[in-house]
């Protein structure tokens, strides 16, 4: 871990305004991804802003009949909203399906959907990898490649976004609202937060440099059955090898997306339409475009079966 | 003492102490953080400097230059260990790979030098400094693509290969055969506490503590690799926090320690990190195993074969997986064959039940096949192969070998009777659900132990032995052993361990720990009660120990009393004769599983486990039920989840922290039940005792395997059995 300094921010338009001022700042908030990352030094921040104290640590309804999730809510928390659980199912589930309780009372909303992929090669500084050291090379392509990306990967990263939150907050679309380093308020749609990783797999969002992000809201409640399905082999603490989020409405119509096998949520509208038709034309739609590499090709199947296991529990 | 004849009655018979499920001595201690491990023995050394090593980046090549400058410099940092300027160092007796690399590099991360700082985080980002030139070379990294450049290679206890009567030709008559060729991959220890070392130097003399299963070796290694004599050298080990064979060894956190308190001039402490245990240290080497079964209609085997073959580091021992099949079933004809070749990954030897292990993960996955073909039920298959004679030296008996009993009691106990043998037909809701077994097996080694006893005058007893507790409940056993033979209570005992300083004993490794130190204490209380027999002038053999009084004839002396004001001390060393060669030793057991898989994912989780342990005298069957359950939980690692993905481009475990290396959490271990036959093995020691912390671990791969074909009817011969394998084939969800 490099040396740093550090400064708790009081408001959250001082804390946007902090990072501009400062070169190689960071933001700290559950510290649950960044602390590790910086033991490693794969993340090297001159400076920590501490956001946990801005008072954005509370979930209250929108005009819309919406939810407005502050950034700093906790994993645990947000899991066990009245409201959560009863409108936006989909999400209570994913947040528990994922890491373990002691990490779920650290991670934040915020913190959740910035955490880093958690491909091996990323987390291993002797090894070349785009993402930590841009123009390095990628050492998981050719290499052990079970968890990583069936869809959307480029010849620089086939990475996967590791966190389940998102992937129900992106079947929900949810709306991605920030601050910027001059005071400006920005609302960023879920579908344009997370980035493919493209010639530049170290830009992971829409993020400006030192832009904050205050809240997540969730739209007025759609209904339906919703159900986050997480594959994994292990039966808790682990990553998804797939996840499945669906909101299944009566008429048989819904949205679905996939965790598990992109540098982000993974959703297309347009396969929704084969719904009715099920797992496989969706899946078919879905992932049309997969190029998995020799490791991981069951996904695709999987993805299927598993979208197929979370239709007939809707029906049922 | 010698034990060369048969145990007869003895004073542990009594089963008063021994036998009785006492609460583990050391568990306050250890769940209220008070038990001392060696990185926080600041009740020694109140501020000691800090380790840390940084490892090579490259597997296999050498060191062009090193730039300590930016580290040198860097804020708290007091001295930089390399081979540059380590002096001279030898390898011990033990290791393979040198523990301080450069400038060759035989491994992955193996030390390449140590940061010595102020503080744990100085020594981090100063180790982050150090700059280092690599010259790569080619090395050999994928077991499979260098198998048939394999060399014979002996393995524990036997040759590279054995041979009975004519197995080509047996097998090529057989009516039913089996040619199947399995895998088993590279394992981690994967321990809770890491290895850690805290030095200090007096003059010319070093004191280590550590976390060290085998203190004996360790501190002979440690003399042997700095160059010093081995009575100049202490290690203290009295807590472990577990080790599964990756601690019977020095490691570099210990010789690194040394040197880095002798740079810096005061006592150092060094742990090694997490991601680097992996790849530092050793592990369980990956193995391929073709086993041929051959076998008369009515079930019969008459030819049986096996060979293994693993990889390893120039210098290094092969994984023994075909040590069981040799032992285990009848047949005439008969073959083992063990082959290692290099490869340049890290060190690979002992982990838990070495040999056994992987080895039996294998053959009882084939026998259950062997069965299906024969259209038998496998437990019949294998009461029809049962055998109470080394099948290779028929002269040799077992000298106790109750496997029928096992799987007799277990089937009944997991309502065997009510399995469908035809695969996946079973549904309950989402999963597919199955049942299966195995056999267990692995052998029940003895080493030569010795303790010290001294008896006080308030009645004390207190036992010294270098003998370990890796977390088995060793301080217990030996508590029991000691107020069983001198007739006192357990809180009249007490026990310490781990320190060199004591006599030597057994050691905690391959099973033999619990009944070899035990009857090393057995030994000392023995000499114990001849002291204070004579001292009151009583005939040591009538002499009877109880409730803390010595008897004989109608004369009753308080122990405190015939302690007298100095006290009495004995002690003594067993050895063992050659009963092990005589008679077959070993352990028993049978592995019953169900198994659920989902069946629109293939996820598999284990819904029942029970495994039945012929294992001597249970000397606390507490310890032993916890020996015995988490060695099922690993068992179930290894079959679902475990294994070290090899980067065979680079030459490395990917998968180098417990994000990645999966291994089982409360989530994937439902109930377990354990029983133990009521049986002792008077062949094995005083004590009658036998191991059982490896036989646990034993079959039950092999058991979940079975499990899953029966729930599914996929066969998967490749550890560990994920969900990807089973995906594509299984039967259609109803
Ligand atoms: C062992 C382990 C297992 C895990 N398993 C899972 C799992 O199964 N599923 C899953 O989804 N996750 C899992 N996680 C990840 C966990 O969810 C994340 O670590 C956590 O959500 C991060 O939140 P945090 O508040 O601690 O973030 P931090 O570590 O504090 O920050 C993470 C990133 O977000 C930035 N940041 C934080 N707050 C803001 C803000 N308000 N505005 C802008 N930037 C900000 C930080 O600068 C940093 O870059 C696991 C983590 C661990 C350690
Ligand atoms: S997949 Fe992405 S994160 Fe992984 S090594 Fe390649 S570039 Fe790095």
């Amino acid at each position: 871990m490099r040396s740093f300094t550090y400064e708790r921010a009081n408001s959250p338009a001082e804390a946007a305004a902090a990072a501009a001022r400062k070169q190689g700042a960071k933001f700290i908030a559950g510290g649950t991804n960044l602390l590790d990352l910086m033991k490693l030094e794969i993340e090297t921040p001159a400076h920590l802003i501490d956001v946990n104290r801005l008072g954005l640590d509370k979930i209250e309804p929108t005009a819309d009949g919406g939810l407005r999730v502050g950034a700093l809510v906790r994993n645990t928390d947000l899991a066990a909203d009245e409201r959560v659980r009863r409108d936006y199912g989909v999400l209570s589930r994913a947040l528990l399906a994922g890491a373990s309780g002691q990490l779920r009372n650290k991670a934040t909303t915020a913190g959740n959907l910035l955490q880093r992929t958690r491909c091996p090669y990323f987390y291993d500084t002797n090894q070349p990898c785009n993402k930590r050291q841009p123009g390095s090379g990628c050492a998981a392509i050719g290499g052990v490649s079970r968890q990583h990306a069936v869809i959307g990967a480029s010849e620089a990263c086939i990475a996967t976004h590791p966190s389940d939150m998102a992937v129900a907050m992106r079947a929900l679309d949810a709306t991605v609202e920030t601050i910027q380093a001059d005071g400006a308020a920005r609302k960023i749609p879920i579908a344009e937060f997370h980035r493919l990783p493209g010639s530049t797999p170290e830009v992971e969002t829409s993020l400006a440099p030192g832009e904050l992000i205050t809240a997540v809201t969730l739209p007025k409640p759609v209904g339906g059955k919703q159900i986050y399905r997480k594959v994994r082999d292990r039966a808790s603490y682990a990553f998804a090898l797939v996840s499945v989020a669906a909101i299944v409405q009566r008429d048989g119509s819904g949205r679905v997306a996939l965790g598990g096998v992109a540098h982000k949520p993974w959703r297309v509208e347009a396969a929704e339409a084969e719904l009715p038709r099920g797992a496989k034309a969706v899946t078919a739609r879905l992932l049309a475009d997969a190029k998995p590499t020799h490791e991981n090709a069951f996904k695709l199947l999987l993805a299927e079966r598993t979208l197929g296991a979370v239709l007939a529990e809707a029906r049922g | 003492m010698k034990f060369e004849t048969p145990a007869t009655t003895n004073p542990i018979d009594q089963l008063k102490i021994i036998g009785k499920p006492a609460d583990r001595i050391d568990g306050p201690f250890k769940t209220t953080g008070t038990a001392p491990y060696a990185y926080e023995r600041h009740d020694n050394i109140a501020n000691p400097a800090c380790g840390y090593v940084v490892g090579s980046a490259i597997a296999k090549g050498r060191i062009a230059s090193m730039d300590l400058t930016a580290a040198k410099t860097a804020s708290g940092v007091l001295a930089i260990v390399t081979a540059d300027n380590a002096g001279k160092l030898a390898k011990g007796n033990f290791n393979f790979a040198t523990l301080l690399g450069g400038p060759e590099i035989e491994h992955y991360h193996q030390a390449i030098a140590l940061v010595v700082a102020e503080t744990f985080e100085q020594a981090r980002a100063a180790a982050q400094l150090v700059r280092v030139d690599y010259v790569k070379a080619d090395g050999a990294f994928d077991l499979a693509a260098v198998k048939d450049s394999g060399k014979p290679a002996r393995i524990t206890g036997g040759p590279a290969d054995t041979a009975v009567g004519d197995f080509a030709g047996a097998f090529a008559a057989a009516p039913v055969q089996l040619d199947a060729t399995y895998t088993t991959p590279d394992h981690a220890h994967a321990m809770m506490e890491p290895h850690a070392s805290m030095a200090a130097w007096d003059g010319d003399k070093l004191i280590v503590w550590t976390s060290n299963q085998m203190i004996d070796w360790s501190v002979g290694d440690l003399a042997k690799t700095l160059g010093m004599p081995k009575d100049k050298v202490r290690l203290i080990s009295p807590f472990i926090g577990g080790g599964f064979g990756g601690k019977l060894w020095v490691r570099a956190d210990a010789m690194l320690a040394a040197l880095g308190a002798r740079a810096a001039g005061r006592p150092v402490k060094v742990a090694l990190t997490r991601p680097m245990m992996f790849n530092n240290t050793v592990h369980r080497p990956a193995t391929i195993q073709r086993i041929r079964i051959g076998a008369t209609r009515d079930g019969k085997i008459t030819a049986i074969g096996h060979e293994g073959w693993s990889g390893n580091l120039p210098g290094g021992k092969p994984e023994a997986a075909v040590q069981a099949t040799r032992l285990l079933y009848a047949g005439a004809n008969r073959m083992t064959a063990t082959r290692l070749a290099v490869l340049d990954l890290p060190e690979g030897n002992a982990m838990r039940a070495p040999g056994e292990a992987p080895g039996m993960m294998a053959l009882e996955i084939a026998i259950d096949e062997m069965a299906e073909k024969l259209g038998l039920d496998p437990i019949e298959f294998r009461i029809l192969n049962d055998t109470q004679v080394d099948p290779e030296k028929p002269e040799r008996a077992f000298s106790h070998r109750p496997l029928i009993a096992c799987m007799g009691l277990g089937a009944n106990r997991f309502d065997w009777s009510k399995r469908n043998p035809r695969p996946g037909q079973v549904r309950d809701g989402r999963s597919l659900v199955g049942i299966g077994m195995a056999a267990a097996f692995r052998n029940n080694p003895v080493m030569k132990s010795g303790a010290r006893v001294r008896l006080d005058n308030r009645g004390v007893v207190v036992v010294e032995t270098d003998m370990t507790d890796i977390g088995t409940g060793t301080y217990t056993i030996i508590a029991q052993t000691a107020a069983e033979m001198m007739g006192l209570p357990l809180d009249k005992i007490i026990v310490r361990l781990g320190d060199s300083a004591f006599p030597v004993s057994a050691g905690s490794g391959g099973q033999w720990g619990a009944n070899s130190s035990t009857s090393g204490v057995y030994a000392a209380c023995v000499k114990l009660r001849e002291a204070v027999a004579q001292k009151l002038g009583f005939n040591s053999t009538e002499a009877d120990f109880a409730d803390g009084q010595v008897r004989s004839g109608n004369r009753s002396v308080p122990l405190a009393q015939a302690a007298g004001e100095n006290g009495i001390v004995a002690e003594d060393v067993m050895e063992f004769g050659d009963l092990g060669k005589k008679y077959q030793q070993s352990t028993f057991g049978a592995h019953f599983v169900e198994v659920g898989v989902d069946a629109a994912t293939a996820e598999i989780r284990v819904r029942r486990m029970l495994a039945v342990c012929a294992a001597g005298r249970i000397l606390n069957p507490k310890s032993a039920r916890s020996q015995v359950i988490g060695a099922m939980t690993m068992g179930a690692g290894a079959a679902l989840m475990e294994e070290l993905t090899v980067d065979k481009r680079a030459g490395f475990f990917v998968n180098h922290d417990l994000a990645g290396y999966e291994v089982p959490v409360h989530a994937d271990i439902p109930h377990q039940d354990v029983i133990f036959l009521d049986e002792t093995d008077p062949m094995s020691s005083p004590m009658k005792a036998k191991g059982v912390g490896e036989l646990g671990i034993c079959g039950v791969g092999a058991a979940i395997a079975n499990a899953i074909y029966n729930a599914t009817g996929v066969r998967v011969r490749d550890y560990p059995i994920t969900l990807d394998k089973l995906l594509a084939r299984l039967p259609e969800v109803a």
